[in-house]
């Protein structure tokens, strides 16, 4: 089988573009601190702070799952206005500043905020510069993730499938549990990896809505921004690691469920 | 248990309004050129199209627009199956056949449905999944699938259309069995005649939206009021006004007797149309001069298709093309004799 040649100006720029993404990862590479590596990965800090992260990111992709799937299947079969606002506002913080995120979270959850001052009255209960704060903040950045590609997942779905099943007699929630939802299993994997992904990188709107407290906010980047300061090497190597769990992750769930990414 | 239909759907540009009334234990047909609104028909009576008009089965009114009543589809204890199937594709063949049972929440669901595929004998494929399947299992599973559910209403798409040409004939007389052993009201679709000839007692010729002919399959054939049922029928048809002893048409008109009075079709056999080089001198009472449009074998007959005042086609052997060196183009006389026309009210 002959393909279309690729002109050659193409094939430069798209070098151009790899190189650009290799040459960071190759600094990161190149200048870490290799013979301090081994006792930066095993310091306490460190443990504490991937052990955090992973707990976050995963606890947010969780929620993200529980909420953002039924989002999806709301915005994907209204039509009309409605649908055009609510997708604005789940698409907004994708391409809102993340530390504006963060200021807004403090002005819903925050102790004077919205929300947040009735439950501080009410209970007692104060959400900002917490794990779970952390956690909020992870899942209001990358939730759209999920439901921007669930949302995709449902368009592409041939509708006769839930058709059929309600034929056959099958009620709104058995449609949805034994029909749409194992049609989604690819959508919702991809979806799930790229809002885990989005999660664990969250900076922005973390350090602004939960701070920086080890063991209970200070997630991986927020500790690479603060070593940067006073331990470059620190840094570097926590880098790495983020890098390296990036990477295995994505790798090992590559060829089972993002055939499609 | 009959079904009585009053269906009017409005899309865009597209119309349907469409009467049916069908017994039970009858099979009927809906036959027309795609586009005709087959499709459209079939997905009102599910419920999945909403309709201006009545729908009524065995005795329980399924739709009123006039009462803004509408039972939605999956209440409606109906069976449809899809052209191409729409199997489960995550469900293995097993669960596709007791999926309609655990909707139902009958106890043992899948034993029933065990059950079904053995009497198809169709057991060995139960945890297989659809897509090991081939086209004609695949057709067959997705039936059960559907009459497992016992419905009252079977509606089938274009059933064969989806399958190799090699394996509809046993496909159609299995389905023409299982059609058979279901009491219900029964409901195909399709765009070929051969199939709905072969599994239909009634047909119900639809077009641009509305019925033009029903009948069983000789009544429809015998007596053609649409040129795609004509077609089906390979027999020429002329709508024109009768007036006594010959048929008016625009701009020509033919010798017919009892041509009656008003609007009439009027039928002509190919077989009964002869081709001649020159002026025929004879007893043929309808003569033109045209020309040839194309010619097509058909099996051992070829039919040359003139284009002349009134436009025929004649049916000749293979022989007579060569003889009277028949080409696009070429000049001939068309004749055939006024009792060779059939005329009927339109």
């Amino acid at each position: 089988m002959s393909q279309v040649r690729i002109p050659a100006a193409l094939i430069a720029l798209a070098g151009l573009g790899l190189l650009f993404f290799l040459l960071p990862l190759a600094g990161l590479i190149v200048r870490a601190p290799w013979d301090q590596a081994v006792a930066g990965i095993t310091a306490p800090e460190t443990v504490t702070a991937l052990g955090l992260s992973l707990f976050c990111s995963v606890a947010a992709t969780g929620i993200a799952l529980v909420l953002g799937i039924p989002l999806a299947v709301v915005l994907s079969r209204n039509t009309g206005n409605l649908r055009g606002v609510m997708r604005a506002l789940t698409t907004l913080p994708m391409v809102l500043p993340p530390v504006v995120g963060g200021v807004a979270l403090l002005l819903a959850f925050g102790r004077r905020g919205l929300v947040g001052s009735l439950l501080d009255q009410a209970f007692g209960i104060q959400i900002p510069f917490t794990t779970a704060a952390a956690v909020m903040a992870e899942t209001f950045v990358a939730m759209p993730f999920l439901v921007i590609a669930v949302e995709g997942g449902l368009r592409s779905l041939d509708p006769r499938y839930e058709e059929a099943a309600r034929a056959l007699g099958a009620k709104g929630w058995m449609v949805f549990a034994r029909v749409t939802l194992p049609l989604l299993r690819p959508a919702i994997f991809s979806g799930a990896v790229l809002c885990w992904a989005r999660a664990l990188g969250e900076f922005g709107a973390t350090i602004t809505f939960a701070g920086n407290f080890p063991g209970r906010t200070q997630t991986v980047p927020i500790a690479v921004y603060v070593a940067l300061e006073t331990r470059p090497d620190s840094a570097i190597v926590l880098s790495l690691i983020l890098l390296a769990v990036s990477v295995a992750i994505l790798v090992g769930m590559r060829d089972r469920w993002l055939g499609a990414l | 248990m009959s079904l009585i239909a009053n269906v009017k759907v409005r899309h865009n540009n597209f119309a349907l309004d469409v009467q049916l009334d069908i017994d039970p234990g009858e099979t009927v047909a809906i036959l027309g050129p795609n586009g005709a609104g087959k499709t459209t028909l079939l997905r009102a009576l599910a419920g999945l199209v909403p309709i201006e008009g009545r729908v009524e089965l065995a005795g329980q009114v399924l739709e009123d627009s006039a009462l803004r009543l509408r039972v939605p589809t999956e209440e409606r204890h109906i069976g449809l199956v899809f052209q191409d199937h729409v199997l489960f594709p995550h469900l293995s063949v097993l669960d596709n056949v007791a999926f309609g049972l655990q909707a139902q929440r009958r106890p043992e669901a899948r034993q029933i449905a065990r059950g079904w595929l053995e009497r198809a004998g169709l057991a060995e494929k139960g945890s297989s999944m659809p897509r090991e399947l081939s086209g004609g299992q695949a057709q067959r599973v997705a039936l059960l699938r559907t009459l497992a559910t016992d419905p009252r209403l079977l509606l089938l798409d274009e059933p064969l259309s989806a399958l190799d040409v090699t394996i509809r004939a046993e496909v159609r007389r299995e389905l023409s069995r299982q059609l058979a052993s279901f009491g219900g009201v029964r409901l195909i679709v399709t765009h070929d005649p051969l199939e709905a000839i072969a599994l239909a007692d009634r047909l119900v010729v639809l077009e641009n939206g509305r019925v033009v002919q029903s009948g069983t399959p000789e009544e429809v054939t015998a007596r053609p009021r649409s040129r795609f049922v004509a077609d089906l029928a390979g027999v020429n048809l002329l709508r024109g006004k009768g007036r006594g002893d010959h048929v008016e048409l625009a701009g020509a008109s033919i010798a017919a007797p009892d041509a009656g009075d008003g609007d009439v079709f009027a039928v002509i056999h190919p077989r009964a149309v002869a081709l001649y080089l020159s002026r025929p001198e004879g007893t043929p009472r309808n003569v033109w001069h045209g020309e040839v449009e194309d010619i097509d074998l058909h099996g051992d007959r070829v039919r040359v298709r003139v284009k002349s005042p009134v436009p025929l086609v004649a049916e000749v052997t293979p022989a007579a093309v060569r003889d009277l060196r028949l080409h696009a183009g070429a000049r001939v006389w068309v004749a055939f004799k006024a009792t060779e026309v059939s005329v009927y009210p339109a």
